[in-house]
């Protein structure tokens, strides 16, 4: 079998066997990224760094105990600062932006011995749900409809991280979810995505968007793949002051565990209107999968779902206008001068930030403005407490929640751009799970008629990500989903 | 519409960003879009709800007052444009 085709299950096997070197698999992945350079999936390609970190991993074999990703490379999301490396978290207002220390999340990798391929495109700050709004341009689904060769999205914001792990480009890569933007890629281009509780991972070094819903997270093939990076990238982080302080499981081990007598909970106000009838079918065949694994199916209620996205549509704007005011041209990033300091503020951001996140800016300063605050802030933040209390409320008779990933497959490049709300509704399943800080999974399942893969989510109680990796694995399973994508390395 | 191009160049301004006339009535329209789509909201009964302020309930630890940043004045002004004499520069602010 083609490196490239390894989990990273199996690679570490390999490379613990003495079967292969961490050279030769990252040789054969920085092949790859060469070979796939039409995806645009990545912003900074590292050979350099990723040969010299391989040879010294495989210079200090057997000289210590093994360690959980010794070896393995991996692709980052440029949303995570790493120390020499460009981070521009898709934006133009962060072009040429070194950091001069490293992400807790990355540092943690590179501790367990991971390898870095280089930095993977994304939707600007992680606003968007299509990978369109990069400054950096837009990322290409590795994926074809049937019949079809338009190009299509891999989804967003982590759009790089999911094609390059779909492409076969890098066996896992980072991601980062705010509504959705771990699960939503991971369903369209047909590999898995966890988004752990938030407080699990620390947000220390992460270019943030909006504090209080960020979370980072991993994309790969395997579920188990997954929660061996997970394991690595959580844990407690006094940088961090919502980082919480409980140790991580072993989530390996959880994806072994039996889902029998696990109850499961479909909540109904997830039928909505207008969805395609193969989501519903695929559904509805998870159901099953579920039952035949001998867990219990239970109906559930979450009855503030539909006001989810319009709440995060004013929480999410709001703290991005707050935590994006630091771009004033001053201590870094982009500056265009102007005849005072408030011209060079005001000319410095019009040219830096593009069309979304201007917009999301504004929305945000309307809604934390004097006199809108009480009417749309605080008003947000209580129907979140009542979309959380759903949620605490639903784990009282189930264990865990099965829901279709998005309301559809992957779209065409510039399909749905021009209406704001159209593109926000791709998040409709994802938001709710996000805004209640609860772990989420995306599991590919199956395909629409078209071929293109689509995605069953599972979301958990908090700090419970061993139940969903649990769940994750039985659908993965059941699904024995084996499809490829039409544009893959050998 | 909700927002008018005098209510948008007034966020803009709030937010520091400039927008150009042409600009300004495009994202009136835009703006109000999302805005009248977010009014569904008033429709939720939160009487005697508390906003949520963090997801896990957790309190904040607190830390000895200790410096723990390992950083160096050169790694602060390092991506600076402009730095000088170690320092940041801006434009002229006081006469």
């Amino acid at each position: 079998m083609s490196l490239t085709h390894l989990t990273i299950a199996d690679s570490l096997k390999k490379l613990e066997s003495g079967e292969i070197t961490s050279a030769e698999l990252t040789e054969a992945h920085l092949t790859a990224m060469e070979g796939a350079r039409s995806l645009n999936a990545f912003i900074v390609e590292t050979p350099e760094l990723a040969m010299d970190q391989a040879k010294a991993v495989d210079a200090a074999r057997g000289k210590s105990e093994r360690k959980p990703l010794e070896g393995i490379p991996l692709a980052i999301k440029d949303l995570f600062c790493t120390k020499g490396v460009q981070t521009t978290a898709g934006s133009k207002i962060l072009k040429g932006f070194v950091p001069t220390y490293e992400s807790t999340v990355t540092a943690n990798l590179w501790r367990d011995g991971a390898v870095m391929l280089g930095k993977v495109n994304l939707d600007e700050f992680a606003m968007g749900s299509s990978n369109m709004t990069s400054a950096f341009g837009p990322v290409e689904s590795p994926w074809k409809r049937r019949g079809d060769n338009r190009p299509l999205v891999p989804g967003g914001s982590s759009g790089g991280s999911a094609a390059a792990v779909a492409a076969r480009i890098a066996p896992g890569a980072t991601g980062t979810d705010t509504g959705g933007s771990i699960r939503q890629p991971a369903a369209f281009c047909g590999i898995v995505g966890i988004k752990p509780t938030y407080g699990r991972c620390s947000r220390w070094g992460t270019v943030a968007f909006a504090s209080s819903l960020d979370q980072a997270g991993a994309f790969a093939r395997t579920v188990e793949d997954s929660a061996i990076m997970l394991g690595s990238m959580a844990g407690y982080d006094p940088q961090d002051s919502t980082s919480i302080d409980v140790p991580v499981p072993d989530y390996r081990a959880a994806t072994g565990r039996s889902v029998k007598g696990l109850r499961i909970g479909i909540p109904k106000e997830y039928r909505v209107d207008g969805m395609p009838g193969e989501i519903d079918a695929l559904w509805r065949q998870g159901e099953q999968w579920f039952r035949d694994a001998g867990a219990e199916i239970v109906e559930i209620s979450l009855p503030h779902t539909q006001y989810a996205l319009a709440t995060y549509y004013i929480v999410a704007p709001a703290e991005c206008s707050s935590n994006l005011a630091r771009y004033d041209g001053v201590r870094y990033g982009l500056r265009v001068p102007g005849k005072d300091l408030t011209e060079q503020y005001e000319a410095t951001r019009a040219e830096g930030f593009g069309a979304e996140v201007k917009r999301r800016i504004l929305i945000g300063t309307y809604v934390l403005s004097a006199g809108y605050f009480d009417a749309y802030y605080i008003k947000a933040q209580k129907v979140r407490a009542l979309i959380a209390r759903d949620f605490s409320d639903a784990f009282k008779q189930c264990d865990l929640v099965l829901t279709p990933t998005a309301p559809s497959a992957a779209f065409a490049l510039g399909e749905k751009s021009d209406d704001p709300i159209a593109m926000y509704l791709n998040d409709v399943f994802t938001v709710p799970a996000s805004l209640a800080g609860l772990p989420g999974i995306s599991v590919p399942a199956g395909l629409d008629a078209g071929g293109l893969p689509l995605g069953l989510q599972l979301i958990g109680r908090p700090f419970d990500e061993e139940t969903v990796f649990a769940g994750a694995a039985a659908l993965e399973k059941a699904a024995a989903f084996s499809a490829v994508p039409q544009i893959m390395a050998a | 519409m909700s927002l008018d191009a005098a209510a948008v160049a007034r966020i803009a301004r709030l937010a520091r960003i400039r927008v150009t006339d042409d600009e300004k009535t495009h994202l009136a329209s835009e703006l109000s879009q999302v805005m009248d789509w977010i009014d569904q909201l008033q429709a939720v009964d939160t009487e005697g709800v508390e906003p949520l302020t963090s997801v896990v309930g957790a309190r904040l630890k607190t830390r000895p007052d200790i410096v723990t940043l390992n950083v160096t004045r050169d790694d602060v002004l390092a991506n600076a444009t402009e730095p000088m004499a170690g320092f940041f520069t801006v434009p002229k602010v006081v006469e």
